[in-house]
């Protein structure tokens, strides 16, 4: 039903957002937009050209990472 | 040093990994640094060509305008290298290159290493053995941390990967290299390049790598940890010219024996 929000896992917690929001959607959302930034949904990649095609839904589980220092 | 003496220094191949060639035998790591400025300036100092990174999920909430790692270092200059940092399974360290993979725009260099247990950080060869079968089929170009066994470096190289990087000691241990004859017997075999990788401590430890034949040297606590990183990634740098140099030019045989520079004749 359109209005109502759904809840995935993101990075590990939960998160609302609303129904039909592609991970596009969920990138602007987090003011993470134009960030370097790979995708996955349930441990799969998503390319960044597929995120707008990509719609989540409920209890997917979304990672969200970038490069950080390390050995 | 003034040209004549850099004309007269021989030519040595450079370093070569998935056929593609690097100018600095020397890697560094991005990690313990106080800050990204000194990340990027001891990395400069280092002159090194390839920097390793860490693949970490976003601290959602915290400010998106936070300066990012590779503005410090970027790919324009650098060529980045992704580690499996704190992975125990092969699967996690195959979905971490997979990731990384995306992050860097296809890039298929990566370094990967499937630790054992988080006291010794030692690496759990069977793992890293199953990850590195998943990765080389995937298309990765691998270069893989390991044990300091020859039968688990050769077993690595025929899988396909590109590198082997067996460790000097513990990683972040300083300790140097505990055993050099093992060392030895993986560069003897070995028809792909040999990096050292953990353990390094301070700039003999690199040139010692270096002169038994390592084909380059990976470090970042030896770096990042120095009362002075900068000057420790100088020292580091030459350290690690110093060393192929010594290999290049043939070190003199050992003997339990005295032997004279000076001529025994004409002493008064």
């Amino acid at each position: 039903m359109p209005g109502t929000d759904i809840d995935i896992e993101l990075n590990g917690a939960a998160h609302a957002l609303p129904d039909g929001a592609s991970l596009h959607d969920l990138v602007a959302s987090l003011g993470l937009a134009g960030q370097a930034l790979a995708l996955a949904v349930n441990r799969s990649v998503v390319p960044r050209e597929r995120w707008a095609a990509t719609t989540l839904a409920p209890r997917d589980k979304v990672d969200v990472v970038r490069a950080i220092g390390g050995g | 040093m003034n040209q004549a003496m850099r004309q007269d220094r021989p030519i040595d191949k450079p370093l070569s990994i998935a056929g593609k060639t690097y100018r600095s035998r020397l890697l560094v790591g991005s990690g313990k640094y106080r800050d990204l400025d000194q990340t990027r300036a001891a990395t400069e100092a280092a002159e090194a060509d390839i920097i390793t990174v860490a693949i970490r999920r976003v601290n959602i909430g915290q400010d998106p305008n936070a300066p990012n790692l590779l503005d410090a270092v970027p790919p324009s200059r650098y060529t980045i290298l992704p580690n499996t940092a704190g992975c125990y399974t092969a699967q996690d360290a195959v979905y971490t290159l997979q990731l990384a993979r995306e992050l860097l725009g296809g890039h298929t260099l990566v370094k990967l290493e499937v630790l054992g247990d988080e006291r010794t950080l030692f690496p759990n060869m069977p793992e890293t053995l199953r990850a590195a079968e998943t990765l080389v089929r995937d298309g990765f170009d691998v270069m893989v941390y390991c044990s300091d066994d020859p039968i688990q470096a050769k077993m690595l190289e025929e899988i396909g990967c590109v590198a082997v990087m067996p460790l000097a000691s513990l990683i972040g241990s300083g300790m140097g290299i505990l055993n050099p004859w093992n060392l030895s017997l993986i560069i003897e075999q070995a028809k792909v390049p040999v990096l050292v990788d953990a353990g390094v401590g301070t700039a003999s430890d690199a040139a010692l790598a270096m002169e038994l034949g390592c084909d380059g040297v990976l470090m970042n606590s030896a770096i990042a940890l120095a009362q002075d990183p900068v000057r420790m990634a100088r020292a580091m740098r030459l350290a690690v010219e110093a060393g192929r140099e010594a290999y290049l030019a043939g070190r003199m045989a050992r003997r339990f024996a005295a032997s004279p520079s000076s001529p025994m004749a004409g002493r008064v």
